[in-house]
């Protein structure tokens, strides 16, 4: 029995274990749903990007495995390729954005464009069909790019793994300008867009790193899973954690830079029509998931990363994975849902505030696509490919 | 006479010989000894029993002397010795003090790491008796050396030498103080 096998019942275990509790939280989620629609489709939202970015994380780096190579991405290649065979269920997933478009983007009613000169200007690009057309173009260019690597990986099983890799890698070039390019206008579409006559170039380039966070998190939190399994100790060398864990740091810093330069600039210029997404985001009790953030997103996973100790432990760096997966649903929370405080008249009014339905959503969401993950997973070796 | 001795050298072909001889010459009581390799070896470490460097101390102490160093220069400059209205901005604007106080934080652990890691190396150092071995301009190139010094308690030249046999170097030298 091969070491893949004696996992099997552990992961089946998961697999029911999340699925159980992915449809308890659904059902909740809808149960409480019903009573008011908009609230269920702007909770779905935060869950929605914070499951479905693992799924869109594990795309962008595992072409990056493939051009750069290197023992991390050996280690977590099995729990990546797994990730991107989830994006159909994340397709599927995003069906809700298209029903609640009139819950969620203001864009999308014609009488408030009519009363808006700004948004009548960027109606080429905010309307409804181009919205369902590109959500469908952004699906097709990642779920092909995954099929596509996903079939050379099981090539690369029985034909060799140098004999493989240059078919990997031509794939993964394009692909990954293409991806980024991808993630970038279905952020714009799904996430900035909420305030459209808000802008930030940078704000593609934060999505992407906060979907490879949560993905370089999620891998780790299941490198510890699996190598506490018989057989599989060794799958993943200490040394290897120890890079994962350096990796792990790298991508806390660098969400952290992003995002603090986009803060600085817009703080800097201090205009009216930048300045009010943080106003949004620091008033109205808001202010202190702010400050809650920069000190339990960067600072103190920052700090615990930089002991050579903590990345060396497994356990220690799974747990601290776990608090950053964590913390990146608390990010995504505040950079959605403050979107939506309005007072009566539509002017905005920071107000916050947890629904019930934020956290079904999240459980809900959550359960399904770790369940159909853990499914994806068991379907292929687990043990990583020899470089043969 | 003979001249004074500084140890016995032994010469190895490859890492894990070296590794091996350094385990087994600590079981056997030795511990004035030092290995040398042409490349980063991290179980050597471990082998040899080395503690753990203080040099990560001292430079996080120096990256937080820069980090309050930097901010505090800017707080200083900006609301106290030359205030200035730039469009308005409060006086304390920190999100504009974070820039600076991150070059200077990494200026100030970068200072005390090279200055630190010199000290605590023992440099600067014109002369060091390993250099006498014959063959040790190798230790750079493709050879590693373990060399058992004279100083130990345990060192004995015959018994050194006979045990250090045992570990198949590719050679055995003197090494002269």
């Amino acid at each position: 029995m091969s070491a893949s096998e004696a996992v099997r019942p552990t992961l089946d275990g998961m697999q029911k274990r999340f699925l159980i509790v992915g449809i308890v939280g659904m059902a909740a989620l809808v149960a409480l749903g019903l009573s008011d629609m908009t609230q269920f489709y702007r909770s779905y939202l935060t869950a929605f990007l914070m499951w479905g970015g693992i799924g869109i994380g594990s795309l962008g780096l595992l072409m990056l495995h493939h051009m750069v190579g290197g023992g991390w991405g050996v280690a977590i290649r099995r729990g990546l390729e797994a990730g991107t065979r989830t994006l159909p269920l994340v397709f599927v997933l995003s069906i809700p954005l298209i029903v609640g478009m009139h819950d969620l983007y203001e864009w999308s009613h014609a009488e408030v464009v009519a009363k808006d000169p700004i948004l009548q200007h960027k109606s080429a690009y905010l309307n409804s069909g181009g919205f369902i057309v590109r959500l469908i173009i952004y699906f097709a260019i990642w779920i092909g790019l995954a099929t596509l690597l996903n079939k050379y990986s099981e090539e690369q099983e029985s034909a060799g793994y140098w004999a493989v890799r240059p078919k990997l890698q031509r794939v993964s070039a394009p692909g990954l300008l293409i991806f980024v390019t991808a993630a970038t206008f279905a952020s714009f579409d799904w996430m900035m867009s909420l305030e459209p006559h808000w802008f930030s170039t940078i704000y593609g380039a934060m999505f992407v790193i906060g979907c490879v966070l949560s993905t370089f998190a999620f891998n780790i939190a299941l490198a510890r899973l699996l190598t506490r399994q018989a057989g599989m100790e060794n799958a993943v060398p200490r040394q290897t954690f120890h890079d994962l864990g350096n990796l792990l740091l790298a991508f806390t810093m660098f969400f952290a830079y992003l995002a603090f330069s986009q803060f600085l600039i817009i703080y800097s210029a201090n205009l009216p029509e930048e300045i009010v997404w943080y106003l949004r985001r620091m008033g109205g009790g808001w202010g202190a998931v702010f400050a809650l953030l920069t000190v339990f997103h960067f600072a103190v996973p920052f700090l615990l990363l930089l002991f050579r100790k903590n990345k060396k432990q497994p356990a220690m760096l799974a747990s601290i994975a776990l608090f950053i997966l964590f913390m990146r649903m608390i990010e995504i929370f505040w950079e959605i849902q403050p979107a939506f405080a309005h007072d009566k008249e539509g002017v905005p009014q920071p107000h916050f505030a947890v629904h019930p339905t934020d956290l079904t959503a999240l459980i809900g969401v959550g359960g399904i696509w770790i369940a159909f993950f853990f499914f994806q997973l068991k379907r292929r070796p687990i043990d990583p490919m020899p470089l043969a | 006479m003979s001249k004074p001795l500084y140890g016995l050298m032994a010469e190895f072909e490859n890492e894990h010989q070296l590794v091996h001889a350094c385990e087994r010459a600590y079981e056997e009581g030795y511990r004035k000894m030092d290995a040398y390799s042409p490349l980063p070896i991290e179980e050597l470490h471990h082998a040899l029993h080395i503690p753990d460097s203080p040099l990560p101390k001292f430079v996080f102490v120096g990256g937080l002397c820069g980090m309050m160093g930097g901010f505090g220069l800017l707080y200083w400059i900006a609301n106290i010795e030359y205030p200035m209205n730039v469009g308005g901005r409060p006086w304390y604007s920190w999100p504009q003090f974070i820039p600076i106080t991150f070059e200077t934080t990494v200026l100030a652990a970068g200072l005390t790491t090279l200055i630190s890691l010199v000290l605590l190396c023992g440099f600067p150092q014109p002369y060091h008796p390993v250099f006498n071995a014959p063959r040790f301009s190798q230790a750079t190139r493709d050879r590693f050396f373990l060399c058992i010094e004279a100083e130990d308690p345990n060192f004995d030249m015959q018994r050194t030498r006979q045990f250090l046999s045992t570990l198949h170097p590719a050679d055995v030298a003197e090494v002269e103080a």
